[in-house]
């Protein structure tokens, strides 16, 4: 394996857990609900996700404990902000507190186990082609599925009869609720995916990125989500190349920092959040684009009139 | 669809006793109606009244307390929207049912059958728009629509459903004259297609021509049901308010110098979605009333930004207040120089809801009444003595009905804040006072009496704009007419030489400078 292929290997891998979680965030805010708990679902997700691989042997045990454990957590969000009308913006950010600390708690005793990497799934044919093959079609299942999302929300919002809907209780939650449509159970659906995708990504970072359990280990990835979503106007495909950015700019920088180039260490560690900001920045300087994608009811509470 | 011969002698729709209670107060009580197939039933009464209560009950979007709804002789229980469109109830709203972001296709989309495909809905628009005389573009989007197009699509979307009762909410609060009569057309072929229409207004004239019965409603409940073309004005206003609403009277004065000087002003948009002013020209001497009509949306927020100094322009020049120039200064320095301002927003921008009426008036003239209001030193203590009977003084003059001595300005009715905020700024006798909607979703009362002190204000020697789209306002109180269409300011013209067709128009954005085959093409049109 070259060096440009395992540079670019180790771009997915750090790439992949901001673009799950941000395009779940998506869907999240598309509703109208700001949820800005991602950093704690995410490593409440990554708890579980060590917990069930290593109660049960198997990795994918494990993926499918992180996606409900990031659910369900989400959930305690949703009926706080959607069913008692709590603020969002409190509460998200209590969420993440408690995340935070309630997986130190859960993790106590698996701390420095080691964890069970989840395996390669190669594609026959296609991971045969030259570069291209091992990079993209000798990957994880949750690399397969983070492509997958992003398609798959893109087509979902701008094709699908539920996706227009979801938009349209972002765009305005009166008027969807006075066309009939169910404000209260699509937002909580919405929360529900958002959570469930941070609990994935979470599951990536500790069964793929690092296979092991350490606390704190979402390392603030939640919170560079969250503006990944504002940047890229809420549309998949812009979170998508943001995530992505961001992963490719954060390895290369550390790529750089090994070779010594005389750049003071912190400039570069601050190149991603810097060259992922100006970029989105420049692509979406387009007003009235970003206005017609921003959910103008997002973070406002919703009391429908009885 | 054609009237069947039960349908004649069993009324359509049929409410009884129907309540709605929010906590103790009662929004609607024993409301009783009855719709025929077939008919323009007028649904009148004030802001207020229970209109809309009452069509929220019929549409499932509230759940009455009390009392019964009868549609096609059985006893229903609306549940939701959805199962009105089921039952074949129509609504086109007033407010808030469109999606902005949204294209015109998606959002006739949202409320259809899921099992119609999005081509299959832009086709069926198209044609459906094409036979009532409503065109439509299903792929542009709504925030690029006028509000009579905006109104198209709340037409259609209820159109394709097929009903058999259609409730409009005030639909030509927002349109010219000439909008209004082709929604009168449209109107009048639905009812020959044996379709009933439930129409909410609180304009008589249009009520008495369009309407073949109409319901009064009063603080909730039925003061009356006529024939609206047996009726006068008069009587219907009646009903609807309960007494004799005072005339204004208007007597003209000589105008004197001149106050307010905009000269050949362009402003662009701030927002994507705002509007560029063009070569904004105007003068107002002092005891004018200028007047400035217009549709919604045409740049009346944006002129009003530019007059009090919210949004200020660099060209210093271009805007002067009593000769001096004020371009650049904000609207505390224009305040200093005797103009007041009265914003369209009355709650979060004219008065701040949660403070009590003292605060409110401190707060808008702690600059310009200083010397009275507050005291020297570092910290500028308040003086609420004089605050206090500031306030009350404000309230007795223009008639605030409130409950305690100094009630939080959220606690009263609109038309009583808005009589105050009024009031507020009248009491500086400012020399020039610039008012957007002064009287918009005001009762009846409150209105003629704001009206009234815009007039004396104006007699008083005082130069007034007061921008509006109630053009009944408009012919109450100017002296001087201009239109604002699109951003671009008409000449002004003095209020008796202009009719209503005239200024519509106007509204519509046909210009002096435009050929005399195009005012003909809009007459046709």
């Amino acid at each position: 394996m070259s060096m440009f292929e395992a540079i670019l290997l180790t771009v997915i891998t750090a790439s992949t857990p901001l673009v799950i979680a941000a395009i779940g965030e998506l869907v999240t805010e598309r509703s109208g609900v700001l949820n800005l708990g991602v950093e704690g679902m995410m490593i409440m997700g990554a708890v579980a996700a060590f917990a069930g691989a290593q109660m049960s042997g198997s990795p994918y045990i494990g993926i499918v404990s992180g996606i409900a454990g990031g659910a369900i957590f989400s959930l305690l969000f949703a009926f706080l902000t959607l069913t008692l009308v709590a603020n969002q913006v409190a509460t998200g950010l209590a969420l993440t507190l408690l995340g935070l600390g309630a997986s130190g708690m859960i993790g106590e005793s698996y701390v420095s186990i080691p964890g069970i990497r989840l395996g390669n799934i190669p594609i026959p044919l296609l991971s045969d082609i030259p570069v291209i093959g091992p990079v993209l079609f000798r990957q994880d299942l949750i690399f397969y599925l983070s492509i997958a999302l992003v398609i798959g929300v893109n087509w979902f919002l701008f094709r699908s009869r539920a996706g227009l809907k979801l938009r349209a209780i972002g765009d305005s939650h009166g008027s969807a609720h006075a066309l009939g449509i169910k404000v209260i159970r699509t937002r909580y659906l919405a929360v529900m995916f958002g959570g469930a995708c941070a609990g994935l990504a979470g599951a990536q970072l500790s069964l793929v990125y690092t296979p092991q359990w350490v606390e704190n280990m979402s390392a603030g990835r939640g919170w560079i989500t969250l503006a990944l979503v504002v940047f890229a106007s809420w549309r998949p495909w812009r979170v998508f190349a943001g995530g992505y950015l961001f992963g490719a700019v954060t390895i290369l920088q550390l790529h750089a920092q090994a070779l010594g180039l005389g750049i003071p260490s912190q400039f570069l560690s601050m190149l991603p959040y810097a060259a992922t900001i100006v970029v989105l920045v420049i692509i979406s300087h387009n007003r009235r684009t970003t206005l017609m994608n921003t959910p103008a009811s997002l973070g406002k509470a919703f009391v429908p009139e009885r | 669809m054609t009237l069947s011969e039960d349908a004649v002698a069993m009324p359509l729709l049929s409410v009884r006793g129907l309540t709605k209670l929010f906590g103790s107060f009662a929004a609607c009580s024993h409301i009783d109606l009855d719709i025929a197939g077939g008919e323009i039933h007028a649904l009148l009464g004030e802001n207020g009244a229970g209109k809309s209560t009452l069509v929220k009950m019929l549409f499932g979007v509230l759940q009455p307390s009390a009392g019964q709804i009868v549609w096609q002789g059985k006893t229903v229980t609306i549940g939701s929207p959805g199962e009105a469109r089921k039952l074949g109830v129509g609504m086109v709203f007033q407010h808030f049912s469109l999606f902005e972001a949204l294209t015109v296709g998606e959002n006739i989309a949202l409320s259809l059958d899921p099992k119609i495909s999005l081509a299959q809905i832009s086709d069926e628009a198209a044609s459906l728009s094409k036979a009532y005389g409503l065109p439509l573009d299903p792929k542009a989007h709504v925030a690029d629509l006028s509000v009579g197009e905006r109104q198209r699509i709340e037409i259609v979307r209820a159109l394709l459903q097929n009903p058999k009762l259609i409730i409009l909410d005030e639909p030509t609060s927002v349109l010219t004259p000439q909008e209004a009569d082709r929604l009168f057309e449209t109107l009048f072929k639905l009812r020959d297609e044996g379709r009933s229409v439930l129409y909410i207004s609180h304009r008589l004239e249009e009520v008495r021509r369009i309407c073949d019965r109409a319901t009064v409603l009063r603080h909730g409940k039925v003061t009356g049901a006529c024939d609206p073309r047996q009726e006068t004005p008069a009587s219907l206003a009646r009903m609807m308010v309960g007494s004799d609403i005072a005339e204004v009277h208007r007597e003209s004065v000589q105008p004197g110098e001149v106050r307010l000087d905009v000269a050949d002003l362009s402003v662009p948009a701030s927002t994507p979605f705002g509007v560029s002013l063009k070569n904004i020209t105007m003068k107002v001497r002092a005891g004018e009333i200028l007047a400035i009509a217009g549709v919604a949306g045409n740049g009346q927020g944006e002129l009003f930004d530019i007059l009090s100094g919210e949004h200020t322009v660099p060209e210093n020049d271009a805007v002067q207040i009593r000769g001096r120039a004020v371009g650049e200064i904000g609207i505390n320095g224009r305040r200093l120089m005797g103009a007041s301002f009265v914003p369209e927003e009355r709650h979060g921008h004219g008065a701040v809801t949660g403070m009590p009426l003292s605060d409110n008036l401190l707060l808008a003239r702690n600059q310009s009444d200083r010397r009275a209001f507050l005291g020297g030193g570092l910290f500028s203590i308040i003086r609420h003595a004089s605050v206090r009977s500031a306030t009350q003084r404000v309230c007795a003059e223009m008639d605030v009905r409130k409950s305690g001595e100094d009630p939080a300005a959220g606690a009263l009715s609109g038309g009583n804040l808005q009589k105050f905020i009024v009031g507020r700024e009248l009491d500086r006798q400012p020399a020039l006072l610039v008012v957007n909607q002064p009287t918009w979703g005001v009762d009846a009362g409150a209105a003629s009496r704001i009206r009234q002190a815009l007039i004396d204000l104006a007699r008083a020697g005082s130069a007034v704009v007061v921008i509006s789209q109630d053009l009944d306002e408009i012919f109450e109180v100017a002296t001087n007419i201009a239109v604002i269409s699109e951003g671009q300011l008409s000449d002004p013209y003095p209020a008796g030489t202009l009719t209503m067709e005239r200024i519509g128009l106007l509204m519509g954005g046909v210009h002096e400078r435009h050929s005399g085959s195009e005012v003909a093409h809009a007459h046709r049109a």
